[in-house]
């Protein structure tokens, strides 16, 4: 099937005003007999409810912290984009939209991008009416820095903490409005299934994960802001409880999962140390500001000190792979390039998987002060985790799985292809191509919640009557008879393995097969991998305890049971994408000098996945992507 | 490197606790104080025996979900370190670790270590925020803002949430965690409109939810894992003054 | 109303009666060294007080109160400081606080009793009767001087005057400084000093105090 983005048509400069324009509102006075259910409360579910309340519609909210404020929007640290120009550089919302395009290497769609674009600078207002403490000159005017991928001044920031400071702006309106009664607040919920009656999204069936019960809540509207997926890595910088599960249960209600092979792999992260790890942690990419990445030449210095080892037996390998660029390559390209150094065994650290960030140069330049200054936190935090004092010797970094463009096919509505089921943020697959670029998360979570949903949800509504289908529906004991088939079957096998052995063997088939480089074969060992340990996973895993409790195994256990399922989507999508762009590199297709091998001809699409049962073929939907306003073209940074 | 742990358990929230000693064989400095903890999970769950249930999820001291008495301290007493931090070369071979829940009246336990923080939603929910509408404000540089009152605002956002301060106040009192959004605001023009009624609704909100009173013992700013000061609680204080003032 | 609801307001309330005792005791001090400049000195202060007639009483009533608003709270917000944490912490182990700042509420209730004591004593004088002998020509008045040399030549009261000052010592090492915290008066620069400002002030005073009963008892002022 091609499915269509319902994008505006005509000049693109004006497509959100007369998208807008063009689309139905609901009555002040008919707002308040319609449900909106809003799982996930970061960036984007959080904006998203807010706003929603504030229009007088009904609210729920659902997230599985304990708190609202909890999300892992919190941890990201660099900045917001937006095309204010503030800085006189000569910006403006068609560079941003243009950088953007490129940046996903020509693979989203023009009218979000642009639309993202647009919004963004409504998003820096918003927040600073909010009392977000954005970084501020002596002038008393917000401060820019620079970021990847762009070459002019348009990140706004918080310290390192900009994240944790939108989100609490977010939870902040969220907060209010769960005082004024517009939002209930469903805190420790896992939401295990859609309620889909008749082909339309109905309601959620959620477990309490304090005391284990399945409740079920319906709504006009769903509206999914679940967060990204790779933690089917295993090791990965998500947070612990990040999963695919919300958005994979929808998938199996029949929304189409959208691109899931393009995952971002983040350069600049702390080594892994041993098996025992549970997760990696990221250090802000502006540390390759100052620091430049090397390796030994000689595979026998490896052992040596960094110290110990000759300035001319060290490799600076991304200066001399791309002399314009250096150290500042794109994301996708220093991870691979750090890879590549491994592979070839000239790796550093436990184990060899890690290259040396080393700020000798810099300190000599400008001083260990000026340094400290600039990322004092991140030399803390590194020395935390692994002892080492960066300032002395070199810091280790590799890459890890950061964040995934991939997720439900949405329209330019935000709407799956399931009617009345909404997506945004990481979970949906709209704005970001094959690659994000630093500081563009926080713009689309906050875009898409605060300034496009509130619009498009209206929309909707405005054609469906209100409260049609309530929790009474057959559908929904189903669906809690199935959530609780599931979860007395997880809890019945009683096997020798727990779900984190199980889900660290997912990680590594997933991460030395379908991880920075990709290729027929490694995905194809892939697909005969995962579905061996989907089926171990369900005769051979240990869970635990009882339903009726809190039960941490039992959560874990079911994330897992999820990504068994969708890892397998994930290669079989990579495997599909006969081309190399963004995150997603085919070994098969590069260039001469190792860089990525686009196929405009043929994979120029988005690829919607639909779920036919597991270990079945899933369908291909594919919706063209048309690009009326940038010109499509090789991305350099040589 | 082999430690002897006594850890909380408690089955729910009406049910009796008690420390139960366990033994960790295999840890490595290199281990954080919760990978330490998953790994004597891993060996309950293979015996078949309950694991010891506690709140975590960003593992890099942020998200504020982490929330353990360490050896009598919150967060283990180590300066600006969540428990998620921690790392298990802070500890010598053959030690005996307590690790208990925060306890407070208004931090119900819900298992073991995790407990039930929605007391401090509450707080903020009170009056934690401005009554902006989302849309239609004015430009971000419409009201200028000096960087030291833009820097002062921002060390008193940092806060994360988890607890620390009130689980280590001899009164478990809430009044750091109140006082760094209070100032956040107050001295911010966009949360100026509001401060009167602000700084009354959240104290008013802390003590109806069973927070105890602030008697300056200056513990919650020794646990804070953002460190968070204390001359917050001064400014809640004063802010407090101000709006008794007609 | 919401000053005596609040958390911050009971507590600013505190802070207030505390600095008007505290300014008390500071003043109190101040006269009774009077005892080292001699007898007519002394007497010539405490004719002074007593002259002063109506206002004394006023002042006495001003006093009273001060003290029943400061201890009512004060137990009040124990209680609700109790109650907040119904369960402890099989350990605890505190970074900051002292043993001073923990006992607030017991060096408190010591130094009631203390003023009790001492009230009795040198006021109501019912402990020890035979220490007032009337002054000179002074129409019945009591010579202030040998009240207090006399008082102080016995071991049990000096004893109760010192071990109350030391409670005065604690009380007022943490309440000093955490009336400036209270009433706001306080940021970065003034908190990590007025630590050790506040035990001086309050060492200070224990050291003013326990020289008058110390200094006769062992006959050097006599």
């Amino acid at each position: 099937m091609i499915l269509d983005g319902k994008c505006p048509t005509g000049p693109i400069e004006t497509s959100w005003d007369r998208h807008r324009f063009d689309t139905k509102l609901v009555n002040p006075a008919n707002k308040r007999k319609y449900k909106v259910l809003v799982v996930g409360t970061g960036l984007a579910g959080g904006a998203a409810a807010a706003p929603l309340g504030e229009l007088g519609y009904n609210v729920e909210a659902f997230c599985y912290q304990d708190s609202a404020r909890r999300a892992h929007s919190i941890a990201a640290q660099g900045g917001i984009n937006a095309a204010k120009a503030y800085p006189n550089d000569g910006d403006s919302i068609y560079r941003l939209f243009y950088d953007t395009i490129k940046g996903g290497d020509f693979r989203a769609r023009e009218a979000d991008v642009w639309r993202l674009s647009q919004v963004s600078n409504n998003i820096i207002d918003q927040c600073v009416a909010q009392g977000v403490p954005f970084a501020r000159d002596y002038a008393g005017y917000l401060d820019n820095r620079s970021f990847g991928g762009a070459q002019v001044s348009r990140t706004f920031y918080a310290r390192g903490q900009t994240g944790q400071q939108l989100l609490l702006g977010a939870y902040s309106a969220l907060s209010r409005q769960v005082k004024a009664g517009t939002v209930k607040l469903f805190v420790r919920r896992e939401m295990l299934d859609l309620v889909v009656v008749d082909g339309v999204a109905r309601g959620i069936t959620c477990r309490n994960l304090c005391t284990g019960e399945i409740e079920t809540y319906w709504g006009d509207a769903v509206v999914l802001a679940t967060g990204g997926y790779v933690n089917v890595f295993y090791l990965s910088t998500n947070a612990m409880g990040c999963s695919v599960t919300a958005t994979w249960k929808a998938a199996k209600k029949g929304a189409y999962f959208a691109n899931p092979c393009y995952t971002q792999i983040h350069p600049t992260c702390i080594p892994q140390t041993g098996e025992h790890q549970s997760k990696l942690t990221l250090m802000s990419e502006s540390l390759r500001n100052d620091g430049r990445c090397w390796v030994p030449k000689k595979k026998e210095d490896c052992e040596k000190p960094a110290g110990q080892i000759a300035e001319e037996d060290r490799d600076y390998y991304l200066e001399r792979k791309y002399p314009s660029f250096g150290n500042l390559a794109p994301r996708d390209i220093a991870s691979r390039a750090a890879k590549e150094q491994c592979d070839d065994e000239r790796g550093v650290g436990p184990g060899k998987r890690g290259v040396y960030l080393d700020f000798k140069d810099s300190i000599n330049r400008l001083g260990q002060a000026t340094i400290a200054e600039r990322y004092g936190n991140l030399f803390e935090m590194y020395e935390k985790i692994t002892d080492e004092n960066g300032y002395k010797q070199p810091m280790r970094i590799y890459p890890a799985p950061h964040y995934s463009m991939g997720g439900l096919w949405v329209d330019y509505n935000c709407m799956s292809n399931v009617p009345g089921l909404f997506v945004l943020g990481e979970a949906n697959f709209s704005v970001h191509g094959a690659n994000r670029l630093g500081a563009s998360a926080l713009m689309q979570g906050l875009a898409d919640g605060y300034f496009v949903i509130p619009y498009t949800v209206g929309g909707y509504l405005a054609t469906v009557k209100p409260g049609q289908v309530k929790t009474d529906h057959a559908e929904f004991k189903k669906s809690v008879e199935d959530v609780n088939a599931d979860i007395k079957k997880l809890l019945s096998i009683n096997g020798k393995k727990t779900p984190s052995e199980l889900h660290r063997e997912l990680g590594k088939v997933m991460w030395n097969n379908v991880g920075m480089a990709r290729s027929k074969e490694s995905l194809t060992e892939a697909l005969k991998l995962i579905p061996k340990i989907r089926e171990e996973f369900w005769n051979n895993v240990k869970v635990t305890g009882v339903g009726e409790e809190f039960n941490q195994q039992l959560e874990n256990a079911g994330r897992l049971a999820d990504f068994l399922e969708f890892g397998e989507l994930l290669a079989k999508d990579a495997l599909n994408r006969e081309e190399s762009c963004g995150g997603h590199f085919r070994t098969e297709h590069q260039y001469d000098d190792g860089e990525a091998k686009r196929d405009d001809e043929n994979f120029c699409y988005a690829a919607a996945w639909e779920f036919k049962g597991a270990g079945k073929e899933p369908e291909l939907h594919k919706e063209p992507l048309k690009f009326d306003n940038v010109h499509l073209a090789v991305r350099s940074y040589k | 490197m082999k430690l002897k742990l006594h850890v909380w358990r408690q089955k729910g929230p009406n049910a009796p606790g008690k420390l139960e000693t366990y033994e960790a064989n295999h840890v490595s400095p290199d281990q954080s104080f919760l990978e330490m903890l998953d790994e004597v999970n891993e060996v309950l769950v293979k015996e078949g025996k309950d694991p010891i249930a506690f709140d975590h999820d960003c593992r890099e001291g942020i998200c504020g979900m982490c929330s353990q008495i360490i050896n009598g301290m919150a967060h283990g007493g180590q300066d600006r370190t969540t428990v998620c931090q921690l790392h298990m070369r802070s500890f010598k071979d053959g030690d005996e670790i307590f690790i208990e829940p925060w306890k407070a009246k208004a931090f119900p336990i819900i298992k073991d270590l995790a407990v039930d923080r929605g007391n401090y939603d509450r707080i903020i929910q009170a009056g934690g925020y401005t009554s902006c509408h989302t849309g239609g404000v004015a430009d971000g540089n419409a009201l200028l803002i000096g960087k030291e009152i833009a820097d002062y605002s921002m060390d008193a956002a940092e806060c994360i949430g988890c607890g620390a301060c009130a689980a280590s106040c001899p009164n478990s009192s809430a009044m750091l965690f109140a006082s760094n959004k209070v100032a956040q605001l107050a001295v911010l023009p966009q949360g100026q409109v509001e401060a009167k009624r602000r700084v009354v609704a959240m104290l008013d909100e802390a003590t109806a939810c069973g927070f105890g009173n602030c008697t300056n013992h200056y513990e919650c700013q020794a646990a804070c894992p953002k460190g968070i000061n204390v001359k917050f609680i001064a400014k809640l204080n004063r802010e407090y003054l101000k709006a008794l003032l007609p | 109303m919401q000053l005596t609801q609040s958390s911050v307001g009971r507590k600013i309330i505190m802070a207030v009666t505390g600095a008007m005792l505290f300014a008390f005791v500071c003043v109190h001090l101040l006269g009774n060294s009077s005892l080292f400049f001699g007898s007519a000195a002394l007497n010539a202060y405490a004719q002074k007080l007593h002259s002063l007639g109506p206002v004394v009483w006023i002042f006495r009533l001003v006093m009273l109160g001060l003290f029943t608003v400061h201890i009512i709270f004060g137990i009040q917000l124990t209680l609700e400081n109790k109650a907040a944490t119904p369960d402890k912490n099989v350990q605890i182990k505190r970074l900051k606080t002292g043993f001073a700042a923990e006992t607030m509420v017991v060096s408190g209730l010591v130094l009631l009793a203390f003023v009790v004591y001492h009230l009795l004593h040198f006021t109501v004088r019912v402990t020890n009767p035979e220490i007032y002998v009337p002054i000179e020509g002074g129409h019945g008045m009591v010579d202030v001087f040998v009240m207090v040399t006399h008082g102080f030549q016995q071991i049990l009261p000096v004893l109760l005057y010192v071990i109350g000052m030391g409670f005065l010592f604690l009380h007022v090492s943490h309440g000093f400084q955490s009336l400036f915290q209270t009433v706001g008066l306080s940021n970065d620069r003034t908190l990590p000093v007025m630590g050790n400002f506040s035990k001086l002030v309050g060492l200070v005073l224990l050291v003013g105090y326990v020289s008058i009963p110390l200094l006769i008892i062992f006959g050097i002022v006599r």
